[in-house]
């Protein structure tokens, strides 16, 4: 903790965990996106903020971080408008997710070049965040440091390929958290790797190279 | 490296060094953050710029909630001192009144705010600090300089008790902004680091065991008032402070006492909408002229 986490964050209101917690599960989704098209969000709201979104904007700041807007930006008020013109077709859907923490979204997004993915997070308090499912599998990270997912077969070594190259590439890469979820023996598997420090950019591509790894991206923090 | 476990830390290294708190905390958060103490100044000014922008845009007339329960007290305040030179209290205290209305119906409506240290409690801060710099013309480098001994004692409130209303009640939030304000204003007065210990055990022992119930659950009612109930305690504390009336109890032992009693308080008075104001008849009404009666 410092100073500024107490005479701060600069945020738009009125709630850190239903607005500005909000903006940020909707950030996680943009980076998810990257420079893609976004054309439809279909957003299951549970818990508080199923009840309680209108009056704390949870669904424009929801919005407007899928859109790219941060937990400071002035347009997160008018974000309902601004994605009408940007043309994306939006929902909110009210429906209690089972064993969900209280403030939890989960997001649908549909893009232009046909693909689409879910994201499940919470807003666990202070604008914290954590993110609980990519594309159906746990994963677990809040968002505070650079965090790379990497989607595979669920293969031997693929961990010790990717962790390898990350220690002969890119020797000062330290780890601060890995989870791996996978969907069923041999099936669809995901690693969640939290980094201390800034990836190059050319670690993605690096991954992506290595044998039965399918996909990976890098969410810089939120 | 200070620990910020303590309020008698700070005041005892700031007291040993014969330097302010506020020079202590920047050269040491500088020290941890490793950047330069100027880039800090510089960060706490842009905040302080954003305190003053969303008193602005909070006192507007037409300014209204998101959810359509609150809106306009800070002009109405405005106004209110304007038309009788400072009502009852007196133009600087109602004029500080207005702000921290102003910035509290701010957050309300999705504007800009600093959370100091939360949403729900932004408006205390900005109410006794801009105040000072455009009523009294104290220099803006002391008024940012200021809060970063705010800033400090929040640092210890948050790991000695608690800054959020679901974990300690309103004490917590409006009660700990008072308190950050309280001492602020007493260094910005020229008082001692002892004094900013003293003015903030003070405000500390007059928010205890207060509740967070707000009615919707939004950061509304009463959430908006109890801004400027927190920024009269902060000016109290600290003028009785500045007077050389001392805390009976010391600091650190408030907050202790603050976290027991956080503790204590059932969860239908910590942010859960149930208790208190909002488990009111009218309480429930209101919540059901949002949010309809199915939930």
């Amino acid at each position: 903790m410092n100073v500024f986490d107490i005479i701060g964050p600069v945020m738009i209101g009125p709630s850190s965990s239903h607005t500005a917690g909000a903006v940020r599960l909707g950030r996680v989704v943009n980076k998810l996106i990257d420079d893609r098209q976004l054309k439809k969000v279909e957003i299951v709201l549970s818990g508080s903020f199923a009840r309680t979104y209108k009056g704390h904007g949870t669904d424009r700041a929801l919005l407007a971080g899928i859109m790219g807007y941060k937990s400071y930006s002035p347009e997160i008020r008018d974000a309902l408008t601004i994605a009408d013109e940007k043309g994306i077709d939006y929902s909110f859907i009210k429906e209690d997710l089972k064993g969900a923490h209280p403030n939890t979204a989960k997001i649908h997004y549909y893009l232009t070049d046909g693909t689409e993915g879910v994201m499940q997070g919470a807003s666990i308090g202070g604008g914290n965040i954590l993110v609980n499912q990519i594309n159906g599998m746990s994963v677990e990270f809040n968002g505070d440091n650079n965090t790379l997912l990497v989607m595979h077969e669920d293969k031997p070594g693929v961990i010790a390929g990717v962790t390898n190259l990350m220690h002969w590439e890119h020797a000062d890469l330290n780890i601060s958290n890995f989870h791996l979820s996978r969907q069923e023996k041999g099936g669809d598997a995901i690693m969640t790797i939290e980094i201390d420090n800034q990836p190059p950019e050319t670690l993605v591509d690096d991954i992506r190279q290595i044998e039965h790894v399918t996909n990976a991206i890098l969410i810089r923090r939120i | 490296m200070l620990k910020y476990e303590t309020i008698a830390e700070l005041v005892s290294e700031a007291e040993k060094r014969n330097i302010k708190i506020s020079e202590l905390v920047l050269e040491d958060q500088a020290k941890s953050m490793e950047k330069e103490p100027s880039k800090l100044l510089d960060k706490m000014a842009t905040d302080f710029d954003i305190m003053v922008e969303s008193v602005n845009e909070g006192s507007k007339k037409n300014q209204r909630s998101m959810s359509g329960l609150t809106g306009g007290e800070g002009f109405l305040m405005n106004e209110y001192v304007q038309r009788t030179g400072g009502g009852l209290s007196g133009e600087l205290m109602t004029k500080a009144m207005g702000r921290a209305l102003s910035v509290a119906g701010c957050n309300a409506s999705m504007g800009k705010i600093v959370a100091t240290p939360t949403a729900g409690s932004c408006g205390i801060l900005p109410g006794c600090l801009v105040t000072l710099y455009e009523d009294r013309g104290y220099d803006k480098k002391d008024v940012i300089m200021s809060l970063f001994t705010a800033g400090a004692f929040g640092m210890v409130i948050a790991n000695r008790a608690s800054i959020a209303g679901a974990n300690g009640g309103c004490q917590a939030e409006c009660g700990s902004a008072a308190a950050m304000a309280a001492a602020a204003l007493v260094e910005l007065m020229g008082g001692t680091p002892a004094q900013c210990a003293d003015a903030c055990a003070m405000a500390i022992s007059s928010q205890m065991g207060l509740v967070c119930d707000p009615v919707a659950g939004l950061v509304e009612i009463p959430c908006i008032k109890r801004n400027v109930s927190g920024l009269m305690i902060a000016f109290s504390s600290a003028d009785m402070a500045l007077a050389g009336i001392k805390a009976k109890i010391p600091v650190d032992e408030c907050l202790d006492a603050m976290k027991e009693v956080g503790d204590a308080m059932v969860p239908a008075l910590k942010e859960t909408a149930v208790g208190g104001l909002a488990g009111t008849p009218t309480g429930k009404k209101l919540k059901e002229k949002v949010f309809g009666s199915n939930k």
